[in-house]
């Protein structure tokens, strides 16, 4: 075992540390120059180790120009890890320069760095992307020793992962020699995320090296006093208990599942703080002015409280949080792993959560996940193959910084992990997009934007092709967002468009912890003031909210299946089950029970399924299809993390041949052809890969403008090459990801042959939850043009024609204060029906 | 399809839920806004988008030629999204569309994109067409009556109690009729925007184009604001 070398132990042992033993493992794997992928908790001095071997080899041997990149998601962690690495490197009077660069770099200073970059430059993907596309890249990062890849587990597996996977390799042919090491959180599916990191895209060639946190996390449950609500999301019940913890404890930091929630749920506790706590509120679509502010408070130590969304899941360490609270289920095991290490950063200590679920079966779901913890089970999706619309922005941006070969840049993409499978067909296909829009029409022939020279290299034509892929680089594609800019206080955050398209002067609502009165629109700006009366709304955003993981989904059906697993149960959850054994039965641990009963003169089923919401949307849309099909009148459904609702008009007999494998045939093609879903995806797609711009704040085009027109392109397209590459594109990401389809191919063939159909009288208990769900979709097919039809009649007639729709919810036990468009406001006593205008988005984009 | 009739300086126009506007008394079939060869204007401009538009909007066109048999098709400018647009016209579709207006006479109404007339197709260019009482122009003129106009590419959103749907329209006072755009890769311009309502002072409808009818809500405070949307973007940009 080596020992820490000069000045640093030295360093070290001022400060009465001693090295961590994963801190000295890197150093050897350094000096053998292996590639490593380190996994740890956080607080274990990761990111030190990982810079350590950097720091010792340029003390030794100090030289010019880049030594180490590190890249992290965050921009902030990066600004966070320069200024505490620059702290010992000035203390030990070490002749190191680190400089950071992101988008935020003054341009100075970026051109100063690629004349003479320093020793550790610290990034981002999108700025790493960025660096590679400029002529003179190959000079900057010649000498390259070492990647630091921070948070790796946080990037594997997306898009902007596969783009560092491609920037990777494109190192590794710049400077074969440089090491890669990967700082991760403990993972479910080590193996495939050393693959990523690898140069090689084979697992062996990264060795692994794992550190268990000290002690288990410990949880507690924490129920409202009061009653236990059936349905809702947002634990506003809980309130009061949430308040009591804060004030016991030094820091907390109460996580949430979405934005609105955080609104709520601070806005609850300002309500109760008579203390007056420092409270404070921390998500994305704040101002990240007002986010810095709040993360510096919180260093300082000058707030008791945060309410944080998964923005403040990553990101930079303060000691000094002792409790960390999960309002709502946590949905994922890793994941509220993750959150939990965020409190007491001390390895030897547990770390302590409460879990406060906001309805019954949230409550089965925080005690699966409990128990999940303790077993030392982590779940999480492995890795899915890099996207195509990625590489097509790579191949540009390699392009642009010299001209390549196809056949060099093909063995170099295959060496990325994501990219270990792309047949070589895919490969050129999306060279072809690059060069001419690979359209089976030759039309474009003198448009193209790259040309082949006699010796096979391809080139950039012109300067405009690098500067409009510059404009559109990154894999971030934001939805559609106006700023919220309070009169005479500047810019307080973002919501998005269609928010705003629901709101009338005059209408308020909850933003930043405030009521905002809504004035007017400006160009690509909402104008507000304070105040304002009447029940305020609160924004959603798309996509906010996670869907259950397979893993977790399986532990709360072995629970519910299984009495003699309820003791962690609190009684009214245990009630509520032996209720539903007594009414109907018990969702069967692999068959699938499913529920009809008539109610409001249509009839309900009700299936209990358990694979999250994306496949109970995606599920639901392919059932009433074959519904529709058989006669059976479908009329709308909803999809929750654990079971899907269909309503009919009909009773639906033979449940059987609903749940079969080959509504995955004729009616999943039906349903890709005209899903929104894929026109979102295809809009994605489409602006990574360069066909379309990418929406930039302040430009004249809007959102809303990008997302029609990519729909008219994807129409076209569709009808006239349904195969071209982008299509294949969006075909293969919405079955891999979005529409969760393999998980509801594993579950028709595990259910085949055991599917539980029981006819009931009334609604039964397990069902209640999913009928006052919120997010209700129509059933396809026409849908649009029916309700414009209904709408229609009903601004002619002013009545209340929508009314029979409302009749299905039964009694809403979480009301959350939504208003609706006019003509919802014209009946504005019925909120049950003004809530569909909270979910009405949903519908109209299909998600 | 039904088609619904709106009345305009006396004479009966029947809006059809494809976006065409026919005028059975004179057997006048009217169209805006094809913006043929609009791919491959932007494809010289470095975006590749797909080169289908033109046949793509032919293949809606040519039907409606069929089923109402014009006697003049009066196409409402910016038939072409560029002035050489007509050049770029791939021969197969040239051909198709020479030989579906071979039995009707054809107007071409200068608009923006397209001030010169089409080279090599049948038909007159004209700077604007009167007929009757109507008259049909590109850009609607800001005080007038019995007059058909394209140019803003009309679009409405309906507030329905599943959320807003959005959908091109005919805006129509009884004075005017404003035609939606009819090309492929044509985006639109919300009715609620000062360019658009200040057309129709006193108010309006818009015909919201379905599938196969054509829905109609009153244009002031027919739905929920979308004061936003700026101008058609593939156009501008």
């Amino acid at each position: 075992m080596r020992t820490l070398p000069e000045p640093f132990a030295g360093w070290f042992a001022a400060r009465g540390w001693a090295p961590r033993p994963h801190q000295m493992a890197l150093l050897d794997a350094a000096a053998r120059g292996e590639h490593v992928l380190l996994l740890a908790p956080t607080g274990g001095g990761k990111t030190l180790a990982g810079f350590l071997p950097s720091l010792v080899d340029l003390a030794h041997t100090p030289r010019e120009g880049l030594h180490t990149l590190y890249i992290s998601p965050l921009k902030a962690l990066a600004v966070d890890i320069a200024r505490n690495l620059t702290a010992p490197v000035t203390e030990m009077g070490l002749p190191i320069t680190i400089e950071t660069r992101t988008g935020d770099t003054p341009v100075n200073r970026r051109q100063r760095q690629r004349e003479r970059p320093p020793n550790l430059l610290l990034t981002t993907p999108e700025s790493l992307t960025l660096l590679l596309s400029l002529p003179d890249a190959p000079e900057m990062f010649a000498g390259l020793s070492a990647i630091v890849v921070d948070e790796a587990h946080a990037l594997a597996g997306t898009k902007r992962g596969d783009q560092l996977a491609l920037c990777m390799s494109r190192l590794a042919t710049l400077a074969p020699g440089a090491r890669r090491v990967g700082l991760s959180a403990t993972v479910a599916h080590p193996q495939a995320l050393r693959a990523w990191l690898s140069p090689t895209a084979r697992a062996e060639d990264v060795r692994l090296l794992e550190t268990r946190g000290g002690a288990a996390p410990v949880f507690e449950l924490q129920l409202p006093e009061g009653h236990l609500p059936w349905g809702g999301h947002m634990g506003l019940a809980s309130a009061p208990e949430i308040y009591r913890r804060i004030e016991a404890a030094r820091v907390t930091i109460v996580f949430v599942n979405t934005r609105a929630q955080a609104e709520l749920i601070f806005a609850a506790l300002w309500r109760l703080n008579e203390a007056a706590l420092p409270i404070a509120m921390h998500h994305g679509s704040l101002e990240i002015g007002l986010r810095r502010k709040v993360e510096a408070a919180m260093a300082e130590g000058r707030l008791r409280a945060v309410v944080a969304t998964a923005s403040l899941d990553l990101g930079i360490d303060w000691g000094d949080v002792d409790q960390v609270i999960q309002v709502g289920a946590p949905k994922g095991v890793s994941r509220l792993l993750q959150r939990v290490g965020r409190a007491n950063h001390r390895m030897d200590e547990p770390s302590r959560a409460v879990l406060v679920p906001a309805n019954r079966f949230e409550v089965v779901e925080c005690v699966a996940a409990t128990e999940a913890v303790q077993a030392g089970d982590l779940d999480g999706e492995p890795p899915r193959p890099g996207g195509l619309d990625v590489l097509a922005q790579h191949v540009l941006a390699v392009a642009c910084s010299a001209p390549f070969r196809p056949d060099d840049l093909y063995a170099e993409v295959t060496r990325a992990g994501p990219y270990a499978a792309l047949t070589r067909r895919d490969f050129d296909d999306v060279v072809r997009f690059v060069e001419d829009g690979g359209y089976a029409l030759q039309a474009y022939d003198r448009f193209r934007r790259l040309f082949r020279d006699s010796e096979g290299f391809l080139h950039v034509r012109g300067k405009q092709v690098a500067r409009q892929l510059r404009m559109n680089l990154g894999t971030i594609v934001e939805t559609p967002l106006l700023k919220v800019r309070l009169r005479g206080a500047g810019v307080l955050g973002e919501v998005e468009e269609w928010f705003v398209s629901t709101l009338e002067p005059g209408d308020c609502f909850l933003f930043g912890g405030q009521v905002l009165r809504y004035e007017r629109l400006d160009p690509g700006a909402v104008i507000v003031s304070r105040g304002g009366e009447g029940e305020p709304r609160v924004p959603v955003y798309a996509g906010a909210r996670m869907p259950l993981t397979t893993y977790l989904a399986a532990r709360v059906r072995a629970i519910l299946h299984d009495p003699r697993r309820w003791r962690h149960l609190p009684e009214p959850v245990k009630e509520w089950l032996r209720l539903q054994r007594l009414k109907s039965e018990l969702p069967p641990r692999d068959g699938l029970l499913v529920e009809t009963f008539p109610r409001g003169g249509k009839w309900f089923l009700v299936a209990y399924t358990f694979e999250g919401r994306l496949a109970h949307q995606t599920l639901g849309m392919l059932v009433t299809k074959r519904m529709e099909r058989l006669g059976m009148g479908p009329l709308g459904y909803v999809g929750t993390d654990y079971v899907l609702a269909i309503w009919s008009a009909f009773e639906p007999k033979g449940v059987e041949a609903l749940f079969t494998e080959d509504i995955l045939g004729d009616e999943m093609e039906e349903w890709l052809a005209e899903s929104s879903m894929l026109r979102r995806t295809f809009r994605n797609i489409a602006t990574i890969a360069g066909l379309i711009e990418k929406s930039h704040p302040g430009a004249e085009k809007s959102g809303r403008q990008m997302t029609m027109n990519s729909d008219l392109i994807y129409d076209v397209l569709r009808r006239h090459q349904p195969d071209h590459i982008l299509l294949r594109a969006t075909r293969a990401e919405a079955a891999q990801g979005l529409t969760d389809v393999a998980r509801i191919a594993a579950l028709l063939a595990r259910v085949k042959g055991r599917i539980r159909h029981r006819v009931l009288k009334q609604v039964s208990p397990l069902a209640v939850p999913a009928l006052i769900e919120e997010g209700r979709e129509w059933v396809a097919g026409g849908a649009e043009d029916a309700l414009l039809a209904e709408a229609a009649a009903l601004v002619e007639e002013a009545t209340d024609g929508a009314e029979h729709f409302s009749e299905t919810l039964a009694e809403v036990t979480e009301s959350v204060p939504v208003r609706g468009t006019s003509v919802a406001r014209a009946k504005a006593r019925d909120r049950r029906h003004a809530r569909y205008i909270r979910s009405a988005p949903g519908m109209v984009t299909g998600r | 399809m039904s088609a619904a009739p709106v009345h305009v300086a006396g004479e009966r126009l029947m809006l059809d839920p494809a976006g065409v506007l026919h005028w059975p008394a004179r057997r006048l079939l009217c169209v805006a806004d094809l913006h043929f060869e609009k791919g491959s204007a932007f494809a010289a401009r470095g975006r590749l988008l797909p080169p289908y538009d033109t046949r793509e909007t032919l293949a809606r066109l040519i039907p409606l030629l069929r089923r109402y048999r014009p006697r003049r098709v009066v196409f409402l400018g910016d038939s072409f999204h560029d002035a050489h647009g007509a050049t770029r016209l791939p021969p197969a579709e040239r051909a198709v569309l020479a030989h579906a207006l071979a039995d009707c006479e054809a107007v071409w109404i200068a608009g923006n994109h397209d001030p010169a007339a089409p080279a090599g197709l049948p038909g007159q260019a004209v700077e604007d067409w009167e007929e009757g009482p109507l008259t049909f122009r590109h850009v609607p003129a800001a005080r007038a009556t019995g007059e058909i106009a394209g140019h803003l590419h009309p679009k409405a959103t309906a507030p329905t109690r599943a959320g807003g749907i959005s959908r091109p329209c005919f805006v129509s006072d009884g004075r005017r009729v404003l035609m939606p755009a009819f090309g492929a890769f044509t985006g639109g311009l919300d009715v609620t925007d000062a360019a658009i309502a200040s057309l129709f002072p006193r108010g309006g409808r818009a015909f919201l184009l379905g599938s196969e009818r054509l829905y109609a809500f009153p244009l002031a405070g027919h739905g929920a604001p979308r004061r936003h949307a700026p101008e058609p973007a593939l156009r501008t940009s």
